[in-house]
């Protein structure tokens, strides 16, 4: 048994790139398999509220590279979910306490035991994030359909690509298939035009994404959630499951091909 | 919201624009050259074609283009009309 390393990435900051890790890591475990999420963005920790396992801290991730305490004290195993653990970032400390040695060597720990060791990557393109893709098997790139959004996920695809980390998959996130059926928010299509990046998951826009983190409770705990759907489809791809993309408005839906006969005949 | 609205006609379709500019931004991003570097390589590039032969410096384009993997720095140089080269070879 070897894990695999996943990393969740973004560059811009404010995608969802927490939201994804832990859901992607509820969805992973729900089908039985074992996951590791660890939270990388030293200084800033979110992973533990989004996952409503904040009250439950006492070592973190730093103790574990300082050798104030063993790998597995800091880990905290969901309540909910048996098969998924929690290692938080450190919160008074800054990304320059670990090294890209630390993340490979600690991560290579947790190989023999787990299936899935995935990694909430701070935003930016400094050490905390060269920290993060250290010791990734893959990488994920989460990016919204907006242009300083896109843009950025364009520097980081390449940076991943110069640190030999690639090719990573997209996660397009909160997707309003609305506003792309009018023409007013980039489509899937789109942002992989512009990319040229294999695509792993869509995720549209869905309020019970505030809601379950208010509560501390992903919406993958609820598959039934539209965005908590879109994630356990990408835990299923992850599983080299072949899972086809539901249409957010840019595919070939039956609405989607007559508005575009129907604007096309417009224009002309 | 009516029916012409519903279907599509008329619409900002803002989308377009999105990725328009994303695509130029980005063919400036890869290659690592601002468009302000862009034309100051272009005033140096007229510049020293001048000096042999006549060119329309006002129609010089500088761009950059991306097919596939490949950047490429296309330059449109026109030259100046042949009665005006006579009269200042002459």
């Amino acid at each position: 048994m070897s894990a695999k390393i996943v990393t969740i990435t973004s560059g811009k900051g404010g995608v969802g790139k927490t939201t994804a890790t832990a859901n992607i890591g509820v969805a992973l475990a729900s089908t039985g398999e074992r996951v590791v999420c660890i939270d990388a963005d030293i200084g800033l920790r979110n992973l533990d509220v989004i996952m409503g396992l904040e009250n439950r801290i006492v070592y973190d991730f730093v103790d574990v590279v300082e050798g104030r305490c063993k790998l597995r004290q800091a880990m905290i195993r969901d309540k909910r979910l048996d098969t998924l653990f929690l290692i938080p970032a450190a919160q008074t400390r800054d990304k320059t306490a670990v090294s890209p040695k630390d993340m490979v060597r600690l991560t290579n720990e947790l190989r023999q035991e787990y299936d899935w060791v995935l990694i909430d990557s701070p935003a930016g393109i400094e050490r905390g994030f060269r920290n993060a893709i250290a010791p990734a098997d893959l990488v994920l790139i989460i990016t919204n359909p907006e242009v300083s959004a896109v843009r950025d996920a364009d520097r980081i695809i390449g940076l991943i690509e110069a640190e030999e980390k690639g090719p990573g998959k997209l996660i397009l996130n909160r997707v309003k298939p609305e506003m792309v059926r009018r023409g007013d928010m980039l489509g899937t299509e789109d942002v992989l035009d512009v990319l040229a990046i294999e695509l792993i998951g869509i995720v549209p826009e869905d309020e019970s994404v505030i809601v379950a983190t208010n509560q501390g409770v992903p919406v993958a705990m609820d598959a039934n959630s539209k965005a908590g759907r879109a994630f356990h489809d990408i835990a299923h791809r992850l599983k080299g499951e072949d899972v086809p993309f539901a249409d957010l408005g840019g595919g070939d839906g039956f609405f989607g091909r007559i508005s575009r006969m129907m604007r096309a005949g417009g224009e002309s | 919201m009516n029916f012409f609205q519903k279907v599509g006609i008329g619409r900002s379709r803002s989308a377009k624009s999105a990725k328009e500019r994303l695509q130029l931004v980005l063919i400036h991003d890869r290659a690592g050259i601002s468009p302000g570097k862009l034309e100051t390589l272009k005033d140096e590039l007229i510049n020293v074609i001048s000096r042999h032969i006549e060119i329309e410096t006002e129609a010089v384009e500088i761009t950059l283009t991306k097919e596939r993997d490949q950047h490429r720095l296309v330059a449109d140089i026109p030259l100046a009309p042949i009665r005006k080269r006579r009269h200042t070879i002459s």
